[in-house]
């Protein structure tokens, strides 16, 4: 069976699609990129599919599933290296990807990424100090 | 007058039988030199059906051709199966209508990204969905 690898970069997972995917192996990714959220507590995700040259409505959908299900786990979702004639596709099939976060290319992606996150605070547990919000 | 130039007829069955079906088309579009962004249009409104097909339609069969009228060239696509059927072809053809739990795009979002669509079916028998996509169009 084939597995789309996914590799760990300190905060980040990273996710390069280099085959065609068909609709088992996309919900695996789902599946396996949501638990590795998990395990690692990492604060982002950045997948690549500058390699895939179909992005179908199903396909699509799996893209926004793992964002809306890593925004649950406190982790952002970058999509990046989308092939212009996908984006147009994309568009003309319906389906415009509400709500999933692109960046033209890796480096971009990284960069969004960590804006997003904000500075890279090492998760020892300074939850204490500046609580106060909770208890209003 | 719409001419067939080439045929081939392939069976889809299984999951990974639409990566190989999605080759074959891309094949035949390079050959009639199709620019990408059609062929990428093509392929996925193919997706969109052999999904269809597939889920609803256990399984069938699409025929490949590519067709000729005057100096244009296409990829012609028809994908036939002998599921249920649908019973409300226009209903089934309305963005955001699925009897699945899928977004309902399949249909629609194929027929606006090929020249020509075209959906029979009956009740029982099963479903065709044809597809036309000139290599300029």
């Amino acid at each position: 069976m084939d597995k789309i690898p996914i590799l760990r970069m300190g905060n980040f997972l990273l996710v390069t699609i280099q085959v065609d995917l068909y609709d088992r192996l996309a919900l695996n990714l789902e599946a396996d990129l949501v638990q590795m959220v998990n395990k690692t507590s990492a604060r982002g995700v950045l997948i690549d599919i500058s390699a895939v040259s179909i992005v179908d409505s199903f396909m699509g959908r799996i893209i926004g599933n793992i964002a809306s299900m890593s925004k649950i786990l406190d982790a952002e979702t970058v999509v990046v290296g989308m092939q212009p004639a996908v984006a147009i596709t994309l568009i003309e099939l319906g389906l415009p990807l509400n709500g999933v976060h692109t960046a033209l290319n890796v480096e971009r992606g990284m960069k969004r990424l960590q804006e997003m996150i904000g500075p890279v605070q090492e998760d020892d547990d300074e939850i204490a100090p500046e609580d106060d919000s909770f208890a209003e | 007058m719409i001419l067939s130039l080439s045929k081939d007829n392939i069976q889809v069955q299984r999951e990974q039988d639409v990566v190989l079906l999605r080759n074959r088309v891309k094949e035949v579009a390079v050959k009639i030199k199709m620019g990408l962004l059609n062929q990428t249009k093509l392929i996925t409104a193919a997706s969109e059906l052999l999904r269809n097909m597939l889920r609803y339609g256990n399984g069938g069969t699409c025929l490949v051709e590519i067709v000729s009228r005057g100096r244009d060239n296409g990829v012609r696509l028809t994908f036939a199966d002998k599921g249920p059927g649908i019973a409300d072809i226009p209903q089934a053809m309305r963005d955001g209508f699925s009897t699945g739990r899928s977004l309902g795009l399949g249909l629609p979002g194929a027929k606006r990204l090929v020249n020509e669509f075209d959906i029979k079916s009956k009740v029982g028998e099963g479903t065709t969905v044809m597809i036309l996509k000139w290599a300029n169009g």
